[in-house]
């Protein structure tokens, strides 16, 4: 396969509106009526929409497209569908049936198209779930991605804002990734550190979840778009702070010398705009800044939980070979929301 | 100066083109670069902030903005600047060298040491940071009665430290229960900038 796939804007989740423009929208949006079934909508900021159908089944459906971020098409395919899939993971939730988003340029050779739906059926099998169909737009930039339902016990949805005062925070995947795509676009990134972003993103969060399912935890979301501090805000839910302990952040190490050099992302930027009023950073590299703002794409998972708890998950995690890491801690709510302690 | 032209160039080619423009002015100088959008000024501003650049921005039109950087000679060889703000807490800090308080009956240090720290938790205006080193690295691991005070401490805001080779030297590595890691290069430059010292 000669042709490469064409570059839009930045891929994966840089590609994403900003948190800012996009919460002034919804609040606008006229209210549906309620429903007391649906558990989890759009108003609680939440990885996907979970609606309950028996006293002991919710469905869970999320939808999830974007640009690529990286040249190989069935690794951009594998990339979109483990990002897509994620939600699911990120309620509690196990994968079902997925459906295919296609958007593709009508003169590009339709190979490049067979390999990205190539990569992403592997994931929808690896994930336990079908392929059942989809839909396809001529377009004039390739997007890629999924809608997939899941099934939860409504018991046991993990929301992202049911974090309590005490819980420490886990992160099971490295930062970095968007900075790193980002060097890659202009020929910067070394090989060997796109391997290790790629690897990253086209891992499913499903082992990860699978391991949380044994503890108590009390918030969980996945780490995407807006970053670690930008869905760490929205896990917080205005009635709790949290410190962030900048030393124990798993990132790709080559990362940081990009931030230095400033090949960071507009999403990156965007993400300091919507919560870095929110952040005060104590003795923390500018470096360190830009790769906790860093957009993510198929992040790991942020989970909260008790202390006692975590140290075992995450010792579960990294003998599975997950740089999983406590990485803050939830308080009461202060003055300062998210404090950084520096490195 | 140098003009550059990164309209509807996607980040972070109007940071990466600006760079190489700068490179070519081989010291001092200005360079002007064109974008299209409000985040690429900010991305750009933001480069010459952390560079000590000088640097302004202006909006022509609609979609259309100017970012000129003001290159020193001297800041052109990769000057950095200091810059100092006083903490609200006064940039106190505490260092505890020994798991005892004072000297003679090791017993009684214990136990003062022990009150120390919980009446550290109690105060309104805390230290912004706590050195635990030798004998004192003690306190921040497991089986330290002092536990729950410090990790209370820290969960006010107060920067909890442990000396890393003193843990190695007394095997504690795996056993740090509160705070980070640090070393003595860390220690010693908490130490200079510190308004006060604080030794029990």
């Amino acid at each position: 396969m000669t042709d490469k796939i064409e570059f839009c804007k930045g891929g994966g989740c840089t590609a994403k509106l900003g948190a800012g423009v996009l919460s002034r929208i919804l609040e606008k949006l006229p209210k549906a009526p309620y429903d007391k079934n649906l558990l989890v909508g759009y108003d609680s900021r939440d990885d996907a929409a979970v609606y309950k159908i028996s006293e002991d089944i919710a469905f869970v459906q999320t939808l999830d497209f974007f640009p690529p971020m990286v040249d190989d098409p069935y690794t951009f395919g594998k990339i979109a569908a483990a990002n897509a899939l994620s939600d699911i993971y990120a309620m509690g939730g196990q994968v079902k049936t997925a459906l295919n988003i296609v958007c593709f340029p009508e003169n590009m050779d339709m190979n490049i198209l067979g390999e990205i739906m190539r990569g992403g059926s592997e994931k929808v099998t690896e994930a336990g779930g079908i392929l059942a169909g989809g839909h396809s737009i001529a377009d004039s930039d390739v997007k890629y991605g999924l809608s997939v339902t899941g099934i939860v016990q409504p018991s046991k949805i993990y929301k992202n804002n049911g974090g309590q005062s005490g819980d420490v925070l886990v992160l099971t995947k490295k930062l970095g990734v968007g900075i790193v795509c980002t060097a890659n676009r202009v020929g910067e990134a070394s090989e060997e550190a796109m391997a290790e972003a790629i690897e990253s993103m086209t891992t499913l969060n499903k082992y990860a979840a699978e391991i949380c399912r044994k503890y108590n935890v009390h918030a969980c979301t996945d780490v995407t778009g807006f970053g670690l501090l930008g869905h760490l805000h929205e896990m917080l839910d205005n009635r709790l702070s949290c410190y962030v302990y900048a030393h124990n952040i798993p990132y790709i190490s080559e990362a940081r010398a990009h931030a230095d050099e400033f090949l960071l992302t507009a999403a990156g930027q965007r993400n300091r705009n919507f919560v870095g009023d929110n952040v005060y950073f104590e003795n923390t590299s500018f470096a360190m800044e830009e790769i906790l703002f860093d957009p993510q794409t198929s992040g790991g998972l942020l989970i909260a939980l008790p202390e006692n708890e975590a140290e075992k998950m995450v010792k579960e995690m990294i003998d599975k070979n997950m740089p999983a890491r406590i990485i803050g801690r939830l308080t009461d709510k202060k003055d300062i929301e998210i404090l950084v302690k520096g490195e | 100066m140098i003009k550059v032209n990164a309209m509807g160039d996607p980040c972070p080619i109007p940071v990466v083109k600006t760079k190489n423009a700068i490179k070519e002015l081989k010291g001092g100088g200005q360079v002007e670069t064109l974008v299209d959008n409000e985040i690429a000024v900010q991305n750009l501003t933001k480069m010459a902030n952390q560079k000590g650049y000088g640097v302004a921005s202006e909006k022509i039109s609609e979609g259309s903005y100017k970012v000129v950087m003001t290159i020193g000679e001297a800041v052109a060889e990769e000057k950095t600047e200091e810059v100092c703000i006083p903490d609200s807490r006064g940039n106190k800090l505490i260092v505890i060298s020994s798991s005892y308080m004072g000297t003679g009956d090791d017993e009684l240090g214990a136990a003062l040491m022990k009150a120390f720290i919980f009446a550290l938790t109690q105060q309104e205006e805390l230290p912004s940071t706590i050195i635990f080193y030798n004998g004192g690295a003690k306190l921040t691991c497991e089986d330290s009665a002092a536990l729950e005070d410090i990790k209370s401490l820290e969960a006010q805001g107060v920067e909890i430290m442990t000396c890393g080779t003193c843990l190695n030297h007394y095997g504690l590595s795996d056993k740090l229960k509160v705070g980070s890691v640090t070393n003595m290069y860390a220690i010693a430059e908490k130490m200079l900038g510190a308004s006060l010292i604080i030794k029990p």
